[in-house]
């Protein structure tokens, strides 16, 4: 494996602003600035490039921006308390966070939510990946000029934050889940709208293929642009669709299932080139099999409790934890320290934005500065969680 | 929040200076392998307890580096709670002998009231295997630990965090700076010392003209 073998192609770059790579007079090299407001940023998002005419040599991103201090409010705030919060990181997957939060809480009380919950809770969490993916595609198409799609893709998602708010009385920062299984019993006609939305959002993926798949101006924009290998990926961190586009079939609800993956059938889908375009058929496939999933789910949904045996103050043993799961943009994790309180002592939150936005630098390189809009949106980030 | 730091650690015993020992309530003995049940913390004795780790991985290294290393499972995840002395080469061990090609993550926790401030600790995973493990190690306030970035490259903006947050510095770190709060902010904020509304007001002050962020 060329993993290890890392000289330069995976070192993330430093820039030295001072000095010019090529310090002779015919130089166009040039340090300009992108961000942090600009509408391509997906948030606010810094990104000093170092350009030889339009050429990139190198980037440095500066974060930080919606920096909210969220590990620090969570060390003083009680378990349940701080399980809103986690829907302010990634807020346009925010059923995923708080998937990851309950469970890894659960893990360190060594309770587990009931089978009824556990499905509820790959439902929400399956569709909230195609409101991702949706939103995602929308705007990474309008950045590389394709204004349509965003038309298309935000029609549709609305179907699924209609479902969201029905079911909780939010559409975006949901908090859906409580710890040791969810809050609410679905509503009456719940199965209904999840099939409904089923039937509803087949031929769509369809429509947005149609519009972009064998695009003539979506390919030159995005065949081999953007390339990095496998080996990069891991040796820099990066997991979720860009992993998987690079070649690595490896998805946590396959490796190490939680909730009630391990009940369902579906694949995963890998690309071959690591390139944009492979990213984005990965990530259109995965639409596809996370309504495989929403199938299977709301067909086999069990009946029975939705609440697990929690004490209602919820004080863990002392001892730490660390819980992953695939999120739509890669692994979220939550490593939890606890001293015995109410309180955490200590909580981690490893980000899948904040360590994929480490790869823009080895994407981006020799690419054109166009193309640094495309790598930003095919890496999918979401500021609010990069920054915390 | 002062309160609440009153379980980790007991002050380590005198004799412990080149053994992590303490590096949780309820580990307080030194690896004895055979001791399956440890004695617990005094304050919660109704929780699961740390288990002793055995693995070939585990053996093999512990032939190597006999005391400064020991080996824990709790919960189902193992940990390797080790000599701050052994870091830089267990990780790099465990990543070309053992298959840990992938850090998932680097991290710490603050203990003010414990001899050695700082747990630094590495979320290490394994493709080939599909496994998960955590590397532990204690260092004291002020003292810096090499940095891992040769090893992972993903390391890079992860120690930089722990640098931001802890004010823990890595050695051998190619730029290590703040990277989520700004250049010339004064003190970290996820220590215990830091409150949750403390701020630098003078950088407020003078960055952003107004007399408090608050």
């Amino acid at each position: 494996m060329s993993v290890h073998n890392n000289e330069s192609a995976n070192e993330v770059s430093n820039l030295d602003l001072e000095t010019p790579e090529r310090p002779y007079l015919d130089s166009n090299e040039l340090i300009i600035n992108m961000g942090p407001q600009h509408p391509a940023t997906h948030g606010v998002l810094r990104v000093i490039l170092k350009l030889d005419g339009e050429r990139v040599l190198g980037t440095e991103c500066v974060i930080g921006y919606l920096h909210r201090g969220v590990e620090k409010i969570a060390e003083n705030r009680t378990y349940t308390m701080f399980n809103p919060y986690v829907d302010r990181m990634d807020y346009v997957a925010a059923v995923s966070n708080g998937l990851g939060y309950c469970e890894a809480v659960e893990k360190l009380l060594n309770v587990e939510a009931p089978a009824r919950a556990k499905y509820i809770r790959v439902i929400l969490t399956e569709l909230n990946r195609i409101a991702s993916h949706q939103l995602w595609l929308g705007t990474h198409a309008l950045d590389i000029g394709a204004m349509t799609p965003l038309f298309y893709t935000f029609r549709d998602r609305e179907e699924i934050l209609k479902i969201f708010e029905k079911y909780c009385g939010a559409r975006l920062t949901t908090h859906a889940f409580r710890i040791g299984g969810c809050q609410y019993e679905t509503y009456a006609g719940f199965e209904k709208d999840v099939k409904n939305f089923l039937t509803f959002f087949a031929p769509k993926i369809d429509e947005y293929e149609t519009l972009l798949t064998t695009n003539r101006i979506w390919l030159e924009r995005t065949k081999d642009v953007g390339v990095i290998l496998g080996a990069d990926c891991i040796a820099l961190g990066v997991t979720g669709p860009v992993l998987r586009a690079s070649g690595v079939k490896w998805d946590l609800r396959k490796a190490q299932p939680y909730a009630a993956y391990s009940e369902f059938d579906f694949e995963i889908p890998v690309g071959t080139n690591g390139d944009t375009y492979d990213r984005y058929l990965v990530r259109m496939a995965e639409m596809r099999q996370s309504m495989r999933i929403i199938e299977q789910a709301v067909n086999g949904i069990p009946e029975g409790p939705i609440m697990g045996k929690v004490p209602k103050v919820i004080k863990p043993p002392v001892g730490e934890i660390y819980h992953s799961i695939e999120a739509p943009k890669g692994e979220l994790g939550y490593f939890i320290v606890s001293d015995g309180s109410t309180q955490p002592y200590r909580l981690r939150v490893r980000p899948p934005s904040f360590v994929n936005l480490q790869a823009l630098d080895v994407m981006v390189r020799g690419l054109l500065v166009a193309d640094v809009v495309a790598v930003i949106g095919t890496l999918d980030i979401v500021l609010g969680e990069v920054d915390r | 929040m002062a309160e609440e730091v009153k379980t980790p650690a007991p002050p380590p015993p005198p004799e412990g200076e080149p053994k992590s020992t303490a590096e949780k309530p309820a580990a307080a003995t030194p690896a004895a392998p055979t001791a399956p049940a440890k004695p617990a913390a005094p304050a919660k004795p109704t929780g699961p307890v740390p288990l002793p780790w055995t693995s070939p991985l585990v053996e093999k290294y512990r032939s190597q580096y006999g005391s400064g290393l020991e080996a824990q499972t709790y919960l189902g995840q193992n940990y390797l709670t080790v000599d701050r002395a052994l870091i830089p080469n267990i990780l790099r061990l465990l990543r070309d002998e053992e298959q840990f090609d992938y850090c998932v993550d680097i991290t710490a926790a603050h203990y003010p009231k414990r001899e050695k401030q700082f747990d630094v600790i590495w979320i290490l995973y394994s493709f080939p295997r599909n496994q998960r493990m955590r590397v532990k190690t204690q260092i004291a306030d002020g003292a810096s630990i090499p940095s891992s970035v040769s090893i992972w490259p993903t390391a890079n903006w992860l120690e930089r965090e722990v640098y931001d947050m802890f004010g823990i510095t890595f050695d051998g770190h190619p730029d290590l700076k703040r990277i989520l709060l700004p250049d010339g902010w004064k003190g970290f904020p996820l220590r215990k010392d830091y409150g949750i509304l403390q701020q630098d007001q003078e950088w407020v002050q003078i960055n952003l003209g107004i007399e408090s962020g608050q």
